[in-house]
């Protein structure tokens, strides 16, 4: 296969046609779904003339963005700290593997009475959604350096720092990059999820709203807007990591 | 494998005691101490509108596993065998699975109205995208010298995939299962938080309304027991799986 990238384009152009054809016809009826181009539409006027727009675009965007940061590095400690203890990792396991199957948001009204209907709560909220995807990533990141690197290390005499800095952070980041990504989602669930719930801006309480106003094409235009930015951020990701990943294993 | 157990008893301890503790630094206003949730559970399972809803979130949360779990081995085995299809699809699956779903709570409820096919749509399309992906990896990452084997050996098709293509595979397999499980859960529940009104989940989401605290720390508790204990008995069906094979 020559244009992979290409194909892919057709076939996601052909997807939105396909939509936008039966939005058209009546097929799909317009209080269900607004045809995708009047989707395009909606979120360019809202972005214009909308005075709610950048405030709430920002607000949940600068939410998002702390939350990753506080998953991603409070994460990664613990993830070292936990693989310096076999014995807690084992059991552990189980619940890092079962955090994701329940809805930590839940604990966002507990978060709003210790931190009020604010930033504080929708951050907190993130970060604790996506600070285990670090943790675990961190985990196998360790575990994926390959031995003989350590031996390498002791041969040309580093020391614990310069062996840490130079030898093991570089070697574990590929799998790093994996929790990075992750925890970008998973802190935008939980921003998201907590501004469904209730906040006082953001693109998600917009969402509640224009769903609850019947504004449908209004919707469908902040739907567009987090599905774009959520693509974009995460094959930025995943095209870095794919080339992280080609440097070190292409021997 | 008896200190594993005694090291979980340790770790229910250490959790609950933590517990214990944040209790007496955020007050009854943000949570409830252990003892307390878990008898507040205990109350909730006596009233027969509890089963109620649990049995909705069963069906739903049924129906959305099977979906998610036979659509994606089903879809996943198909482009994991074929290196065209991979190569074209496989990065729109996992753009698709990093994204949000949750956003789109609002569509479910427009196309499918306030009922079980939201709830297992919600959860069917949280779980089907991890399963295919996982089934695509295990594909792809069999040893090609198997089915080199398997053609010298003159194999049919249908006993290429029975006797080479499942075995070597199902490790994988097994582990996207668990993911599957987990995600279809999450979907499950937060279909019936934001697009139902029955289910443990919609139980969950009038307790926040109203911010009754026992109650959601009760059925949190409940989500995460029920999660871990099944996690807990697929990793070990997995174990076994990956010793076999090894």
């Amino acid at each position: 296969m020559k244009h992979p990238a290409l194909w892919r384009l057709a076939i996601v152009a052909g997807a939105v046609l396909l939509i936008e054809f039966l939005c058209r016809i009546g097929i799909i009826d317009r209080v269900t779904m607004v045809p995708p181009s009047e989707m395009v539409v909606a979120l360019v006027r809202m972005s214009v003339g909308a005075p709610w727009f950048w405030p709430d675009a920002w607000s949940t965007f600068r939410n998002i963005g702390v939350a990753t940061f506080l998953s991603i590095v409070p994460g990664f400690l613990i993830g070292l700290i936990i693989h310096a203890l076999p014995r807690l990792r084992a059991v552990l396991n189980p619940v890092f593997l079962s955090y994701y199957s329940v809805p930590t948001f839940v604990f966002y009204p507990l978060l709003i009475v210790i931190f009020g209907i604010n930033s504080a709560s929708l951050i907190v909220m993130g970060a604790m959604f996506g600070i285990v995807a670090m943790v675990s990533a961190t985990l196998v990141a360790i575990d994926r350096i390959p031995r003989v690197y350590g031996k390498v290390a002791r041969v040309i005499r580093l020391s614990p720092w310069q062996t840490a800095l130079r030898i093991q952070l570089p070697a574990a980041t590929p799998h790093l990059m994996t929790g990075i990504r992750l925890a970008v989602t998973y802190s935008v669930i939980g921003v998201i999820a907590g501004e469904f719930i209730i906040a006082t801006a953001g693109l998600g309480r917009r969402l509640t709203l224009a769903y609850n106003d019947f504004d449908t094409a209004t919707m469908y235009g902040l739907i567009l807007l987090i599905f774009i930015g959520a693509a974009i951020v995460n094959i930025v990701l995943q095209r870095l990591e794919g080339r992280i990943h080609k440097r070190w294993y292409r021997a | 494998m008896k200190q594993r157990w005694t090291d979980y008893a340790i770790l229910i301890i250490a959790a609950f005691a933590l517990w214990q503790a944040a209790w007496y630094l955020a007050g009854s206003e943000a949570l409830t101490p252990p003892i307390e949730t878990v008898r507040r559970l205990g109350v909730l399972m006596e009233g027969a509108r509890f089963w109620e809803h649990a049995r909705a979130s069963g069906v739903a949360f049924a129906f959305a596993s099977i979906l998610a779990l036979v659509g994606g081995l089903v879809l996943g085995i198909a482009i994991g065998a074929n290196p065209v299809a991979h190569e074209i699809l496989t990065p729109i699956l996992s753009t698709l699975y990093s994204i949000p779903k949750i956003m789109l709570y609002p569509v479910i409820l427009l196309v499918f109205g306030l009922g079980l096919s939201a709830r297992v749509a919600f959860g069917a399309m949280h779980g089907f995208f991890p399963v295919a992906l996982f089934a695509i990896g295990a594909i792809r990452n069999i040893a090609p010298v198997l089915l080199r084997t398997g053609r010298v050996m003159r194999l049919s098709r249908l006993d290429t995939v029975r006797s080479i293509l499942l075995p070597a595979a199902l490790p994988e397999i097994v582990t996207g299962l668990r993911v599957g499980f987990s995600a279809t859960f999450l979907g499950t529940l937060m279909g019936e938080m934001f697009a139902s009104s029955e289910g443990l989940g919609f139980m969950l989401i009038r307790a926040m309304d109203i911010h009754n605290v026992p109650d959601i720390m009760a059925l949190t508790l409940l989500a995460f027991v029920i999660a871990t204990t099944a996690n807990i008995f697929i990793l070990a069906v997995e174990e076994r799986i990956h010793s076999h094979g090894a």
